[in-house]
């Protein structure tokens, strides 16, 4: 191999790819692109909004930070990861894009995102739909005794919130307490006949988290760390995340 | 567990890999475990699987916000792939084993017409021990509505 490589001066090193590679765990590989288009190839968002993961790689490559960055493709790529998965060089294309994400400025971003990311911030709940801690606590205690009621078999079943000391804290989609709440009962069986030792918290009960999604690392820690923070407190040894 | 009430039913199954659960966590071993739990529930002989699958699977589009990122008609064309896969497996139910992946999953089988419904694993659990209320079946279609239904007076 050569030893004086010949170096192109042309545009100017990507100021995105260069952030990027700072903020990406091992620098996310970025750079080894062979343009084979595995990832293109067997990527479902590939073709929306003119772009491919592929594409959108060798567009920040190339300093195209501008029309990469600022493509509503960002939003469309779920970060799944299967480019990463089949990539021979395992690039974390989907990091880019998360990266990409946080280049836009809050407002902009897509306002359901935004929004539901901002509903988990009004209260402890982290609920995406705003429903506060003590909605919950007595929507779960309701059905619960419905159920212990209607089906005596489950007369001893458990649905504690804050249980001190469970070994399991179990978190939970805010769809079932606030649209389909009978859907919470299946799990509850299981885990009674199973003789699991669990728990949800009156804080930091709900699953999901927008925030992350939306990119907005400052919230998406806050919320993380409310439900963290409780099932420290209450002592559990396992966190489920159901989501 | 038992698959007896679907050994003459027959009905099937497929599963969608989780990406965050499968490719993104633990990999093929808790791919592997749930279709431990899958088959011990609908007998082994009723699953269909997609293909790809497990840590090689497609994701379905439900996640990373894209259910709530207002792109609705790009989320259903990226599902579409999804959709073609569960049409090919010919099962009736496709088992989802997270909120995005049963949101998106069901909402691309409305959309593009096809008939088959999407449920929970809890919901088939429950189901093959027995412990299924009525009104705990809102993903099952009227080949399952009234299969050993639990407390069938408590009704709503």
């Amino acid at each position: 191999m050569s030893e004086s490589t010949v170096k192109i001066k042309g545009k100017k090193q990507s100021s995105f790819l260069d952030k990027a590679k700072g903020i990406i765990p091992d620098g996310g590989n970025l750079q080894l692109c062979l343009t084979c288009g595995a990832c293109a190839s067997g990527c479902p968002a590939t073709g929306l909004e003119d772009m491919d993961p592929r594409k959108f790689l060798r567009m920040v490559a190339m300093g195209l930070d501008e029309e990469a960055v600022k493509s509503p493709w960002v939003w469309m790529c779920t970060m799944c990861q299967r480019c990463v998965y089949v990539c021979p060089m395992k690039i974390d294309i989907p990091q880019l894009v998360y990266n990409a994400r946080a280049e836009w400025p809050r407002e902009t971003r897509p306002s359901g995102i935004v929004k539901s990311c901002d509903m988990a911030l009004r209260n402890d709940s982290n609920s995406a739909m705003g429903t506060a801690p003590d909605d919950f606590v007595f929507v779960v205690q309701d059905v619960l005794e419905e159920y212990r009621d209607s089906q005596p078999e489950f007369a001893e079943m458990e649905a504690p919130v804050d249980k001190p000391g469970a070994f399991f804290f179990l978190n939970q989609n805010s769809r079932e307490p606030v649209t389909e709440p009978d859907e919470m009962v299946p799990l509850w069986k299981i885990l009674h006949l199973a003789g699991v030792d669990w728990t949800y918290g009156s804080k930091g009960w709900a699953a999901e988290n927008y925030c992350l999604f939306l990119a907005d690392n400052e919230c998406w820690e806050r919320v993380t760390r409310v439900s963290a923070k409780q099932a420290d407190e209450l002592g559990c040894k396992v966190f489920l995340n159901t989501e | 567990m038992s698959s007896e009430w679907n050994r003459e039913r027959k009905i099937k199954f497929t599963v969608q890999d989780p990406c965050q659960i499968v490719r993104k966590s633990f990999g093929d071993v808790i791919a592997d475990d749930l279709r431990f739990v899958i088959s011990s529930v609908v007998g082994e002989e009723n699953v269909i699987e997609m293909t790809p699958n497990k840590s090689n699977n497609f994701c379905c589009g439900g996640g990373g916000g894209f259910l709530q990122s207002g792109y609705t008609e790009a989320r259903r064309t990226y599902g579409k792939v999804k959709f073609d896969q569960i049409i090919a497996t010919g099962a009736d139910y496709c088992i989802t084993g997270c909120h995005n992946c049963h949101a998106q999953v069901h909402d691309v089988a409305h959309h593009f017409g096809g008939s088959y419904g999407t449920v929970h694993i809890w919901t088939l659990i429950c189901l093959s021990l027995g412990i299924l209320g009525p009104n705990e079946r809102a993903y099952l279609g009227d080949d399952l509505k009234d299969v050993d239904v639990f407390h069938p007076e408590t009704a709503l």
